[in-house]
């Protein structure tokens, strides 16, 4: 299980891209932190979660 | 600041609290916040700091009050349709407290204006609605060593956290590039009350700073879901060694590098809201 925004979820095995395509994240209006580590956008598609993993996905908006 | 029977009296409700006490309204009365946006973020933000007897308060705006801002924008009125918003929210600020100097900042704030700008206040509030110039006061404020508050709002809810200089990620830290599909309140809508919220937390957070009560979102990113009324603080601790801002070999040293990516619609907070 990994551990996403305080939730276990059964996510262990895809990657990122492929989580939050399915989910209703903006890719460009997220920041990704995998176990206390700012993951890149450019490492999306290589970076898998693991069994464990603590992530935390954070959705951001413009307006004001 | 003399501290006379008014002032005792007007700022009874913070002299009894143990993390501001007279010690730190001293340090509010003396304390310069600049807001950028008068609109639904700086709205209640303005007021807040007005009544919680900040020095002086800069308000950076180019726009003029609209119809369709008071929907959410509480600091103008109906009678002040047409007005430069920063005049209408300083005839509210200082009607609340006319102990505070308000500064109205009618330039529009660009990369050539901003450091320089910036450089007179302790602490900043983007309340501005859009992400090209969330993304130039960020980098600004790297910069500049400045501390500040960022929020966004959209529909029922939004984000909001603090930086602070070599404590703790910066926007683009976080996000990277500008994100160039952003949804501004005019395409999805905002209530009101949910602005407010995340420019309450704004101010609640200058205070913080200002007095040194507390914890800030430093660090941390708190999101709102005012619809399903959900918040999440996330702790996203790590700076980004790369950021190309705050990074350890950063490639925006002067905000003329990213030029194109603030530029296009400047600093605003209403007319192209509409
Ligand atoms: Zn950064």
């Amino acid at each position: 299980m990994v551990l996403i925004n305080g939730t276990a979820e059964n996510a262990a095995g895809m990657t990122v891209e492929e989580y939050i395509s399915e989910t209703d994240y903006n890719k460009s209006r997220v920041a990704v932190e995998i176990n206390g580590e700012i993951i890149s956008k450019a490492l999306y598609t290589q970076t898998v979660l693991n069994d464990g993993d603590t992530v935390e996905i954070v959705g951001f908006v413009g307006g004001g | 600041m003399s501290f006379d029977a008014a002032k005792a009296k007007r700022y009874a409700r913070h002299l009894v609290l143990k993390e501001i006490g007279l010690n730190g309204q001293k340090k509010l009365s003396v304390a310069k916040v600049l807001v950028i946006g008068a609109g639904g973020l700086g709205s209640p933000a303005v007021m807040y700091l007005a009544s919680a007897g900040v020095g002086e308060i800069g308000i950076a705006d180019y726009d003029k009050v609209d119809l369709s801002n008071l929907q959410r924008q509480i600091i103008h009125t109906t009678d002040r349709v047409g007005m430069k918003k920063t005049a209408s929210a300083q005839i509210s600020a200082k009607a609340v407290n006319p102990d505070v100097n308000i500064i109205p900042i009618d330039e529009r704030l660009d990369p050539d204006n901003i450091i320089r700008i910036i450089s007179e206040y302790d602490f900043i509030l983007d309340c501005t609605d859009r992400f090209e110039t969330k993304f130039m006061i960020n980098d600004a404020c790297v910069i500049a060593g400045k501390p500040y508050s960022h929020a966004g709002v959209v529909r029922f809810g939004g984000q909001a956290m603090t930086y602070i200089p070599g404590r703790g990620p910066c926007l683009r830290c976080l996000l990277g590039s500008v994100p160039h599909d952003s949804e501004t309140c005019s395409n999805a809508g905002v209530v009101g009350a949910a602005a407010g919220v995340l420019g309450s937390i704004q101010a609640l957070e200058a205070v913080k700073y200002i007095t040194g009560a507390g914890k800030l979102l430093c660090g941390r990113v708190l999101s709102f879901d005012g619809l399903h009324m959900n918040v999440r603080v996330h702790k996203v601790s790590g700076s980004d060694p790369h950021c190309t801002v705050c990074g350890k070999e950063p490639s925006i040293t002067d905000l003329s590098v990213n030029r194109n990516d603030y530029y296009i619609y400047g600093c605003s907070t209403g007319g192209d809201e509409e």
